[in-house]
């Protein structure tokens, strides 16, 4: 129990050091972390909407129907892979490895944990660690987009074109307010490495109230509420999962830039978008929720940021974070496109700038401590908060009833049926019924089909 | 510090920053080739796309992670992608014509690009032949963005605020030059458009197709209402309303 003491939150130098076979079996974790992510990510979101939708969702294949992706996956692979007359067919094959690489990838910075000791060594949990790794993961999400703008040029059809370009232009703009609000994550901590940033959220400040000792929030989720919230729309607009997945909208463009996708090519695609779904989910953590820390009452155990533990608390708020996203899914509607870009343009990012120039002020005053700011900042937040919620509202306007509404419409206009209309039920239902043969109501339990 | 820098700093070239170059480096180069001799626009783009990821790769191993990494967004990630948006709107069958309008011009062009890359190379190779780097470990003793960021806001802060203000005159310009002035009373709201549609004298439901309820399926000639009487709403505004003649209404034959 001695390596528990020592350093646990491993600096830019610790990483580079590992032996080739404990660097190989990172890679393959992270890889299998992935996949496997999206075999149970598509089966959770399938059976989260069907709950929300009062129906069991998949329950056939395997316990649970945890199987039901593999099956999926499997039928997927042997569907008939069709290369469109028309497409570009270098450009075509490669559209979906790019998206699906890209999305992979990510994970790489992602700290998955503190140190440990594996077989005697001691080593990060993360596949590796640089001193721009934030600016890695924007990247990659920003070359991702070539695997959709391409996937839809390549097919050589008009809906998957008009998917690419709505995809690009959707994820450029969206990737603009994630860049601001990861800037007052990177002005917070001091620092771009993922892991510093963790390690920034972990050295909280004590508080003082009423003479008892609490620790001050060090998540970035509190402190920076609204990069988190700004950050966190972005990045369902930057995956194209719902309400923002205009460029696969079925609405419109029937399936987007996979229109002409089949096979296992489609499920590259698919296993892109989840896989970026589940890598995004780990950055937000990783920025703003903490990254492995346990979350405070656990934190009075003294061994819970140290360990093996601390991947789970991670996993927790992944799966949390996904749930999210499915959530979204299950409950908002599509936005309409203007209205969409609209929201990107005109509310996020001038929000964000304000609240960057705030951000900046606040951190520029000298005089005062972490506590001072905190209280500063905190207090006014929670009377704004209570004050919104508590504002009478404005007194509505009586509205017209329906019936004045009727009587002041211009003569001549379009007729209106009465307003008391009643009706009738159809009279071929109740020939139907009497037509029908009479049940057998005298059949014993014994006779009954089943 | 991190190790690229320590790896860069040491002067001399380790095995791991040879094997990158020389993997990348000739990739770069059938980028830039692929570049200028790809006949689709969007397949130019991409060979473009490939010479600045190996670019920015170069940065990183040259101890600037930093514009390593800003190269890929902003260049690879950004600029070309909106490079692309225009490519695909322009269409993809829009490919060079191999017609040389100057005669000669390639090869010239050809034999002028090698003895250009011949007078650099050559030029640059005896000039830093034998020249150890120093001074990479100063600048970047504090980490690599910090340095970056000390200078950026310090000794060339009003050069980046001329650049910025540069950049936002041009956004500007071109929001003005595509700017259309829309006055308030012409936006219509919901409610609003549905009562236009529902007012006195618009009939609400969907307009007739030609053709329906009449002799032909023309797209020229106008549907009869219930009544008989022909609707000029099925029509388009550019043709004239016509009854059919009987030789037109006859049948062409193509039944037997």
């Amino acid at each position: 129990m001695n390596a528990v003491y020592l350093a646990q939150d491993p600096t830019l130098a610790d990483f580079g050091r590992d032996p080739w076979w404990l660097v190989l079996g990172k890679v393959l974790f992270a890889f299998v972390f992935a996949v496997l992510a999206t075999l149970l990510g598509v089966w959770f979101e399938r059976r989260v909407v069907g709950r929300m939708a009062v129906r069991p969702g998949p329950n056939q294949v395997g316990p649970f129907g945890l199987l039901q992706t593999l099956a999926d996956g499997l039928k997927m692979a042997f569907k008939e892979d069709i290369l469109p007359k028309a497409a570009d067919k270098v450009v075509y094959f490669f559209a979906p490895t790019i998206s699906v690489i890209c999305a992979v990838t990510a994970l790489s910075v992602v700290p998955f944990g503190p140190m440990v000791s594996i077989f005697g060594h001691w080593t990060p949990l993360q596949v590796t660690d640089v001193s721009v790794a934030v600016l890695v993961l924007l990247a990659c999400s920003s070359m991702g987009i070539y695997g959709i703008v391409l996937g839809g040029w390549a097919s050589g059809s008009t809906y998957p074109l008009l998917g690419g370009l709505r995809s690009s232009a959707q994820m450029i703009s969206y990737e603009v307010a994630m860049g601001l609000s990861i800037v007052a994550v990177f002005m917070t901590a001091g620092t771009m490495s993922t892991s510093g940033i963790v390690a920034a959220q972990g050295d909280a400040t004590r508080l003082t109230v009423f003479g008892t000792e609490l620790p001050a929030p060090g998540w970035y989720a509190i402190l920076l509420l609204p990069s988190f919230v700004i950050f966190f729309i972005a990045t369902v607009g930057e995956t194209n999962r719902a309400p923002f997945d205009l460029p696969e909208a079925e609405s419109e463009l029937v399936a987007g830039f996979m229109t002409e996708y089949s096979s296992l090519k489609f499920a590259l695609f698919m296993l892109s978008e989840y896989v970026s779904m589940v890598t995004m989910s780990a950055v937000t953590t990783t920025l703003f929720l903490g990254g492995w820390r346990a979350p405070w009452p656990i934190t009075l155990w003294e061994g819970a940021n140290s360990g093996w533990w601390p991947m789970l608390w991670f996993f927790g708020k992944v799966i949390a974070l996904v749930f999210v996203f499915v959530w979204l899914r299950g409950t908002l509607p599509r936005l309409r496109y203007d209205q969409f870009m609209r929201f990107g343009w005109k509310v996020l990012l001038p929000i964000n700038l304000v609240w960057i120039l705030v951000l900046a002020g606040l951190r520029s005053i000298e005089d005062w401590d972490t506590q001072g700011k905190l209280i500063a900042v905190g207090i006014p937040a929670g009377v704004l908060l209570v004050a919104t919620l508590l504002w009478p509202s404005r007194k509505p306007q009586p509205k017209p009833t329906l019936q004045e509404q009727v009587n002041n419409r211009p003569h001549g206009s379009f007729p209106l049926p009465p307003m008391d209309l009643q009706v009738p039920p159809s009279p071929r239902t109740r020939r139907v019924v009497a037509e029908r043969e009479p049940a057998n109501v005298a059949a014993g339990p014994d006779s009954r089909e089943v | 510090m991190t190790t690229q820098t320590v790896l860069a700093a040491a002067g001399s070239v380790s095995t791991g920053e040879a094997v990158t170059f020389w993997i990348l480096a000739p990739l770069a180069l059938i980028g830039g080739i692929g570049m200028v001799a790809a006949r689709n626009a969007v397949h130019s783009a991409l060979w473009l796309v490939l010479t600045m990821l190996c670019l920015g790769v170069f940065y990183v191993l040259q101890a600037g992670p930093f514009i390593g990494m800003v190269q890929i967004i902003v260049y690879t990630g950004a600029i070309m992608m909106l490079f692309l948006f225009v490519l695909m709107l322009v269409g993809r069958d829009a490919s060079d014509s191999l017609i040389e309008t100057l005669r000669g011009q390639r090869t010239a062009a050809l034999v002028l690009a090698l003895g250009f890359a011949g007078l650099v190379g050559t030029g640059l190779y005896r000039g830093l032949d034998g020249v150890t780097a120093v001074g990479l470990a100063e600048p970047n003793a504090e980490g690599n963005v910090q340095g970056i960021a000390r200078l950026l806001f310090t000794k060339y802060v009003f050069a980046f605020e001329l650049t910025s203000a540069l950049l936002i005159t041009a956004a500007v310009g071109a929001m003005v030059l595509a700017h259309v002035e829309r006055r308030k009373q012409d936006k219509l709201d919901q409610p609003a458009t549905m009562r236009a549609r529902f007012r006195p004298g618009n009939y609400p439901g969907p307009k007739p197709g030609p053709g329906v309820f009449a002799t032909s399926s023309s797209v020229a000639t106008p549907a009869r209402l219930p009544d008989g009487r022909l609707t000029e709403r099925s029509t388009p505004e550019i043709l004239p309303v016509r009854e059919l003649t009987a030789e037109e209404t006859a049948l062409k034959g193509t039944d037997r």
